[in-house]
């Protein structure tokens, strides 16, 4: 089941890679999050894969009474989750903004910053 | 389970980072009182910078501190651990903020605090402090992102073209540097089954060292990335000149520096082993940093990007620090971070008040400030003599200590690296002083307005003063480093032998 696990990571990564290469925003953003999902899921095959129960004390005992899934992956995931997701909503929204701002999604097109035409550097002292 | 509950003493670790967030909280709700919003941060941050004072005074004493909130044992509850070198970088980011809050209200007078700028100012402090003084690498990652939420808030802030072009490609990169640091904890997690940083420190031996290589390897990607490291800094040059300049002084202060330190971290202190595998690429990367970065500002005619150029060389010298990690290259590495915090900052508020002064910023069409304002024009020359280390100003001692290490190291990559270092001081000097030359010595080109801005009067004297009281530090700094050098050398020993760090975390031991 890990190495299943593994080469999903291994795709979500190579499509989250390929996606940043383009020039489009949105593909770029979708990228980054694929690449996100592949790390997560990276994090999780790392807490190693077992069919184990749910980390939870029962009533009336100290410590769970059998074997259990490992919690940390899980609490760690959820807030690389939390985390990732305003990282991506806040990413939308700025490129929903420079969409409407510079009117380009095409991130060849989007020279305000550092202009095309640089002029040459003072050649006086 | 942990017996003894934390020590009061202790909670001194947090307090900075509780102070932070509470009143990055309360901001929130005032949004609508701007002068209150003033008066409440400058309390909070003075109230840090105390807190800090303390911690680094309690370090200095008694060696590193850490603190694990919850009564779970470290290796399984986030540690806080404070060291030299994490106490004294906490205390130089609340310093510099102190004044970017003060120039920030000379600037701002006359608008309401509605953006909540504030806010996202002491967000922003809280994540550059709890990335210093955090033990956990899980933890390090949240910090780096509440750093990250806050610093996209004040990049695109009251929005226009050329913020909103530089804020994509900071934002797109830097949260492609976190993944990559994401994907590292994952693998180090898989590795060793542990986060902490002192229990890293415990397992990694007996890992395997390819796959530990692997994991420093792309640590070394993503903090680069984070620190703007050669290959990978193309976000800063392109984002750092588009907000205001207070801005611009508040993120190149904080945030690379928070990068550079991780690295330094990560790569000396928590995975030794791998660190002498990866000591080649470390060396190609500093001395590539400290040669390209200053060609970059030479060529540049915008002062502000000229500027970031700057500073993307200063992270050179601490890449060249960890390549060389004997105790003087740490020592200088540390001390070096700790100059660039404060210079760095300075350089863009005296540049803000620069192109205030000539309405203007690119440095092709400025001129003749000399004759509106010397004082400006002796701020801007101690800063550029202090970037490029010359004797007098703070830059000189890291770079001396670290020119200790390059030759002390011998071989070719010490000399390469010394030759570097002093490649990078010429360099920065000529780009400089020419910026100089043309923005104060030279005449005012002729459609050039004679004085757009009346200097002199309160507005311009509070910002002033803000800049000035920075540079008097960074000179004052300069001529009494006794402290900073003691400060620096001892903290290298901690770094380079972790022992009572590992101890103060309590994992040796047993009990806190």
């Amino acid at each position: 089941m890990d190495f299943v696990i593994a080469a999903l990571v291994g795709c979500f990564v190579a499509l989250g890679v390929y996606l940043l290469l383009s020039r489009s925003l949105i593909r770029m953003l979708l990228g980054l999050v694929v690449l996100g999902n592949g790390v997560n899921l990276l994090i999780f095959t790392a807490g190693r894969l077992t069919r184990e129960a749910a980390p939870i004390v029962p009533a009336g005992l100290e410590h769970p009474a059998g074997p259990i899934a490992n919690p940390l992956p899980q609490a760690l995931i959820l807030t690389a989750i939390v985390i990732g997701f305003s990282m991506f909503s806040f990413l939308l929204v700025l490129a929903y903004r420079a969409y409407q701002t510079l009117d380009a999604d095409n991130t060849d097109n989007m020279r305000v910053a550092e202009p095309d035409d640089a002029p040459n550097p003072p050649l006086s002292y | 389970m942990q017996a003894t509950p934390v020590l009061p003493g202790d909670w001194v670790i947090v307090l900075p980072l509780v102070l932070a967030l509470m009143t990055a909280a309360v901001l929130v709700m005032l949004r609508e009182a701007a002068r209150v919003g003033f008066v409440l941060a400058l309390l909070a941050v003075g109230a840090i910078v105390a807190s800090e004072v303390a911690l680094l005074l309690r370090v200095l004493e008694s060696g590193p501190v850490s603190m694990t909130m919850g009564n779970w044992l470290p290796p399984f509850g986030i540690s806080f651990t404070a060291d030299l070198f994490g106490a004294g970088f906490a205390l130089a980011a609340a310093l510099v903020t102190i004044i970017v809050l003060v120039y920030a209200e000379a600037e701002r007078s006359g608008r309401d605090g509605k953006d909540g700028f504030h806010a996202l100012v002491l967000l922003l402090l809280a994540g550059v402090t709890g990335s210093f003084l955090t033990g956990d690498l899980f933890n390090l990652y949240v910090w780096f992102e509440v750093m990250l939420i806050a610093s996209f808030g004040l990049m695109v802030m009251g929005g226009g073209a050329a913020r909103l072009d530089g804020a994509v490609k900071y934002g797109f990169l830097n949260f492609l540097a976190t993944s990559l640091f994401l994907l590292s904890l994952g693998l180090l997690y898989g590795l060793l089954g542990t986060l902490n940083m002192a229990d890293i420190l415990r397992a990694a031996p007996s890992a395997n060292p390819a796959a530990m290589t692997g994991v420093a390897s792309l640590l070394l990607l993503a903090f680069g990335m984070k620190a703007a490291a050669f290959p990978v800094n193309a976000w800063l040059p392109a984002s750092y000149h588009t907000p205001p300049a207070v801005i611009s002084a508040l993120l190149a202060g904080l945030l690379t520096k928070v990068g550079v330190y991780a690295l330094l971290r990560a790569l000396v202190a928590i995975l030794p082993g791998s660190r002498d595998v990866l000591e080649p690429v470390l060396a190609s990367i500093a001395i590539a940093t400290l040669v390209i970065a200053p060609l970059g500002a030479i060529a540049e005619t915008n002062l502000r990007r000229a500027i970031g150029f700057v500073v993307i060389g200063g992270i050179g010298a601490v890449l060249a620090g960890i390549a060389l990690p004997s105790q003087s290259g740490v020592a200088g590495a540390g001390a070096y971070i700790f100059h660039a915090i404060l210079t760095m900052t300075a350089l863009y508020l005296v540049a803000g008040l620069v192109e205030r002064g000539t309405g203007q910023m690119d440095s092709r069409r400025m001129g003749g400030l000399y004759a509106a304002s010397a004082p400006l024009s002796i701020l801007f020359l101690v800063l550029v003599l202090a970037a490029a280390g010359v004797p007098p100003f703070l830059g000189f001692w890291p770079k001396l200590l670290l020119l200790e290490a390059g030759l002390g190291a011998g071989g070719w990559r010490g000399g390469l690296l010394v030759g570097a270092l002093v490649v990078n001081a010429v360099l920065t000097l000529i780009a400089g002083s020419r910026l100089w030359a043309h923005i104060f010595w030279r005449a005012a080109p002729g459609a050039f307005p004679e004085n757009p801005v009346a200097v002199g009067n309160g507005e311009w004297r509070l910002r002033y003063g803000a800049a000035g009281l920075l540079v008097g530090a960074i000179a004052a700094a300069g001529l009494w480093p006794n402290f900073l050098f003691e400060v620096a050398i001892t903290g290298a020993a901690d770094i380079l032998n972790p022992a009572r760090y590992v101890a103060a975390v309590g994992l040796a031991g047993g009990t806190p």
